[in-house]
């Protein structure tokens, strides 16, 4: 029988477009000083690690190994986890799998990212097929482009109603100091911003972030002692649809649709807008807030658009998403997923200080990356039965 | 302030030492669009999907495709985006020609989408759901860039 885990501490870097004054193994040094401190822990009290990031953002390959001076991993049990825009969320659920086998009880999960140290656009075309991909592939922003073209012709929405997500996010942002972007925007300055690749504008998409995020998870055997309010996590889900981008179905996002269908049903979820309190959202441009929250159950398709201007998801609203200021605020990608776990465990444990939900029992995270594939992850105040 | 002296490291004139295989699948589609210019793709015999590019297993059935279907050469646009921002394809070294149409094309009679360049003489002409076609290289090589571009129709 598996055992239940619980996030027990977090550490975040201060995120920063570029962080020349450390090299990748003391970036990653300071998120797990702040972990082992949130934690009370030291590094004797870990018992494993599981790290990971886009080695092909660096070019630096096999960050378990050369990682051990910053990550605490010298002589200790480590493995890498990659797997693209998710490798932060498949961290928090490969950190999960490792602590419910029993066999370890205190482990160390450190996603990071130095996107400033390399070509990101180039470096994501690596990812995709040489042959049948990459002659017309643009990175990340044209495939989201290409989604968010399909749901507007679909639904006749504009990039007015997407730039509204944007607003949202980066003013949530502007209360987490550990975020990249943190001044307000408007939808004008949206509309303004440089057409990137139809309809998706600068301010809709994600910037390229230097950053580290280490989350220690314990075991039901210990979590209560390391702390009293520990976020347990209730479940975990994800779902991988496609070969090649031109598989994708046009304006929708299955992945999404079946994780979160499968996680609600594994962890009793009717009714997810009205049970879940605060969303964690991998969110890489402005146009996922509208569609993706659909695909997720919150919302019927094509009604997204209006449940963000009825400002629902704003802070103070019925559910309301990115809290942190979320991906649009700041990305170092093999970071992010994890970070939308950190944040989510945070709100749990009424840690979120100026970002804080008021009364967070359930909260979720996810992760996107690639072929449109997504992780979802659902945590507790309550211990799950 | 100082001038940085940064690391730089070049591959020069070096070529990248990647030698992919296709399959057998991905070649015959290349094959004739070499010499025939025939678009084939490959039906799924428990769903019937039609996949382009043609590939040896259906990945939801997990069945080995066995007939094929010759599709297009006309299609339709599912959806587009035209890439405005400058970047440098790691393919080549060199920035990709922007801005340019990026089309998901859905051949007649194929379920999924190929992907290429599609035409921007008149932006306004570029929507989903209009008929474009395949423009073919004079000399091809047997690669997706036997194909130059779409031509819109409509
Ligand atoms: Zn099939």
């Amino acid at each position: 029988m598996a055992k239940r885990v619980a996030v027990v501490g977090t550490g975040q870097t201060f995120h920063k477009s570029h962080r020349p004054d450390v090299n990748g193994q003391e970036l990653i040094n300071e998120a797990v000083q702040r972990a082992l401190e949130d934690a009370d822990l030291t590094l004797k009290d870990i018992d494993a690690i599981v790290i990971g990031n886009m080695d092909h953002f660096e070019g630096i390959n096999y960050v378990d190994c050369w990682s051990v001076d910053g990550s605490g991993g010298t002589m200790k049990p480590i493995i890498k986890l990659t797997t693209g825009g998710t490798t932060g969320s498949t961290l928090a659920i490969g950190g999960y799998h490792i602590t419910a086998s029993g066999l370890f009880d205190k482990v160390l999960v450190i996603g990071w990212e130095k996107n400033s140290e390399s070509d990101t656009t180039g470096a994501i075309t690596t990812a995709f097929d040489p042959v049948w991909d990459r002659l017309v592939f643009a990175g990340a922003i044209a495939a989201l482009a290409a989604e968010g073209m399909a749901y507007m012709t679909e639904f006749g929405i504009t990039d007015r109603d997407a730039a509204r997500v944007s607003v949202r996010d980066r003013k949530h942002a502007c209360n987490n100091p550990h975020a990249q972007l943190r001044k307000e925007i408007t939808i004008e300055d949206v509309l303004a911003s440089p057409m990137l690749s139809d309809p998706v504008h600068l301010l809709d998409v994600c910037p390229r972030t230097d950053g580290a995020c280490a989350v220690i998870m314990a075991s039901e055997d210990v979590a209560e002692k390391i702390c009293p309010n520990p976020a347990w996590i209730w479940g975990t889900a994800n779902r991988h649809t496609y070969t090649y981008v031109g598989d994708f179905k046009l304006g929708e996002i299955d992945s999404m649709k079946y994780a979160a269908a499968e996680l609600w049903k594994k962890c009793g979820i009717r009714e997810p807008r009205k049970e879940i309190d605060v969303i964690e959202l991998y969110q890489p441009y402005s146009f996922a807030g509208i569609i993706w929250i659909e695909a997720m159950g919150i919302i019927p398709r094509g009604k997204g658009s209006e449940y963000i201007w009825s400002g629902a998801t704003d802070m103070g609203g019925e559910l309301p998403i990115n809290p942190s200021g979320g991906v649009i605020a700041c990305n170092p990608i093999g970071a992010t997923g994890l970070i939308r776990c950190a944040e989510a465990c945070g709100q749990i444990r009424g840690k979120a200080d100026q970002r804080q939900v008021p009364d967070v029992k359930l909260a979720v995270s996810t992760g996107f990356g690639g072929c449109y594939w997504t992780d979802i992850l659902l945590y507790g105040k309550k211990k799950p039965s | 302030m100082a001038e940085i002296e940064r690391l730089v490291i070049h591959s020069g004139e070096g070529g990248q030492p990647f030698n992919y295989a296709v399959g057998l699948h991905g070649s015959k589609f290349l094959t004739e669009l070499r010499d025939n210019k025939r678009l084939m793709g490959i039906r799924c015999p428990a769903c019937g999907k039609v996949y382009i590019p043609p590939r040896r297993v259906c990945g939801a059935c997990f069945v080995e495709n066995t007939e094929w279907v010759e599709v297009g050469p006309k299609g339709v646009i599912g959806t587009y985006t035209i890439v405005r921002y400058a970047f440098i394809d790691p393919e080549t070294g060199h920035q990709k020609p922007v801005p340019y149409g990026y089309g998901f094309i859905r051949f007649d009679g194929a379920d999924t989408y190929f992907q290429h360049f599609v035409e921007i003489t008149d932006e306004s002409r570029l929507k989903i759901g209009v008929r474009v076609e395949p423009v073919f290289a004079e000399e091809r090589k047997g690669t997706i860039r036997d194909i130059l571009y779409f031509k819109i129709l409509d």
